[in-house]
């Protein structure tokens, strides 16, 4: 379970997150829906320890993270996949998986997992000598959730990994996501795509201006009148 | 010119082309992960010297053993170079990590000159590198097959690390991309840790064997064949490897062979790699093997 309480996140000078408190219970899935600026990245920045301005505390199953930098959070099993993707264009498709298991040294466990992500991708595994930039951006995104799978993580935070896909695409990283959390794997999924997020999660926080203004279990905020005008377009 | 005289030219070429190669290395690894022009990177190969020097002179080691620890000190010095000087500086604008290997590059030099004094230093060269050998007709000088060959087996190294390990692979992700490799579990510092040690390494070696063609030690012995190093990775593309290796080849043919056949120019001779420095910012400002740098969000 990660615990984050009144978290607090500033870039030179502006805060984007004010003091939010979120609970990410294991083996869930948890969306964070809002507007852009709402501060669902920098929450995420923040958890993962990229964000060195923050404050406030955040415990993952009774430890303390709040002052880990990204290496000890990915050992600790919490791993992100930043929006935009961010794959490795000059490196193969293999390469860059092999980079998501950098912090790992179990060669069998590293071997098995990469058997695992080339079966929930099969486009991945035709594609493995391929440079990662010459792949469709469906395919890009499926590298990098791929690439954050190979660290073999109990909690994976994905920021908008349904941006700018086509809608068949989208179906299918939903279906991804829903696969992954029945292995096992905690999810806490930024996105825009607030109707689809919802639908597929435990529990949901909207976020606005950097604060929590509403949580409760996707289905709650689906018939939500406020969220329904906000966030599902009426 | 016959072909005898071709053939010795030739090796000459490939003697002082390997060691820019081998300093251009340094240079365009740093920049292709930090962006930052290592300036200090031609005291490393003064020092690197040195400490051969040192290692003959006061501790009585045997060559090869000198030259081997000499590689390891100055691969550790260029470790600390990094931790002191330009660690502290990760997140601060791109320039101040510049100046502040400028003042390294100063500072080092100085010490140099205070500690080993400034006078030049004749370098102890081993029997067997000296002794000319004939192969049908031609006197080659065993120094200039020793210095390719074993330029050629340095470089063969960084290709496996870069290409073959986990540290490589660390290293070509951080040179695209330091925040998502950071995010991935890579240990950033530890890893440019690594490469300057590999950058210093390489350009010590070229250092000692830069004696051994020049035999003369200074405290300022660095900056010429640093700057044209630094001319080399930038005419092969900065950043990237391959691209060193062409542009320190290409720039030893071009002074040795120019001298060669226009033997009134040889007074020029240093001008040369500037000149090249200048033809390829107008024309080709990315060098022969350089990417297009993209502004990094």
């Amino acid at each position: 379970m990660l615990e984050i309480r009144d978290l607090h996140v500033a870039y030179g000078g502006i805060q984007a997150v004010k003091g939010i408190s979120i609970d990410v219970p294991t083996g869930r899935i948890v969306t964070l829906i809002g507007a852009n600026g709402a501060g669902k990245t920098s929450t995420l920045r923040a958890i993962s320890g990229l964000c060195k301005n923050r404050k406030g505390s955040i415990s993952w199953n009774g430890k303390d993270l709040t002052g880990s930098d990204p290496v000890a959070i990915v050992k600790a099993g919490i791993v992100m996949s930043p929006e935009g993707r961010r794959i490795f264009p000059h490196l193969t498709v293999l390469e860059n998986l092999q980079l998501g298991a950098y912090s790992r040294s179990d060669k069998d466990g590293i071997a098995s997992d990469m058997t695992w992500v080339f079966d929930l991708f099969p486009r991945l595994s035709e594609r493995r000598a391929q440079k990662g930039g010459t792949l469709s951006g469906g395919e890009q995104q499926m590298l990098a959730v791929g690439r954050a799978l190979m660290s073999k993580p109990a909690l994976v935070m994905l920021d908008e990994p349904s941006l700018g896909l086509a809608p068949l695409l989208v179906r299918e990283v939903f279906d991804i996501i829903r696969e992954i959390n029945d292995k096992g794997m905690t999810v806490l999924l930024v996105e825009q795509n607030a109707h689809a997020a919802l639908k597929i999660a435990h529990k949901a926080y909207v976020l606005e201006t950097g604060r929590v203004t509403l949580s409760g279990t996707g289905e709650e905020l689906i018939a939500d009148e406020r969220v329904r005008a906000a966030y599902l377009g009426g | 010119m016959n072909l005898a005289t071709f053939i010795q030219n030739i090796l000459n070429s490939l003697t002082l082309g390997s060691l820019y190669a081998l300093v251009a290395i340094g240079y365009t690894m740093v920049y292709g992960i930090l962006r930052l022009i290592n300036f200090a990177h031609s005291e490393i190969f003064m020092l690197g010297a040195y400490f051969v020097f040192w290692g003959i002179t006061l501790v009585h080691l045997p060559w090869p053993v000198a030259m081997v620890l000499a590689i390891l000190v100055t691969a550790s010095l260029g470790v600390l170079v990094d931790q002191v000087a330009y660690r502290p500086l990760r997140d601060a604008p791109r320039i101040s990590a510049l100046i502040s290997s400028i003042g390294v590059s100063f500072f080092l030099q100085n010490v140099a000159i205070v500690f080993f004094q400034a006078i030049p230093r004749e370098v102890y060269r081993p029997q067997w590198l000296e002794d000319p050998i004939l192969f049908h007709g031609v006197r080659v000088l065993p120094l200039t097959l020793f210095v390719p060959l074993l330029s050629l087996v340095l470089m063969l190294l960084l290709i496996y690390i870069v290409y073959r390990t986990k540290t490589g692979l660390g290293m070509r992700a951080i040179s695209k991309d330091i925040e998502t490799s950071y995010l991935m579990g890579v240990p950033v510092n530890r890893v440019i840790a690594i490469t300057f040690g590999i950058g210093s390494a390489l350009a010590a070696a070229s250092g000692i064997m830069w004696a051994l063609r020049y035999p003369q030690l200074q405290p300022i012995m660095g900056t010429i064949p640093g700057f044209k190093a630094f001319i080399a990775a930038v005419f092969g593309g900065i950043g990237s490897i391959q691209g060193a290796v062409i542009g320190g080849l290409t720039l030893g043919f071009i002074e040795i062979m120019t001298v060669a056949f226009f033997p009134d120019l040889a007074g020029y001779r240093d001008a040369f790699a500037f000149v090249l420095l200048i033809l390829v910012l107008m024309v080709k400002p990315t060098g022969l093997l350089g990417e297009r740098p993209e502004d990094k969000v």
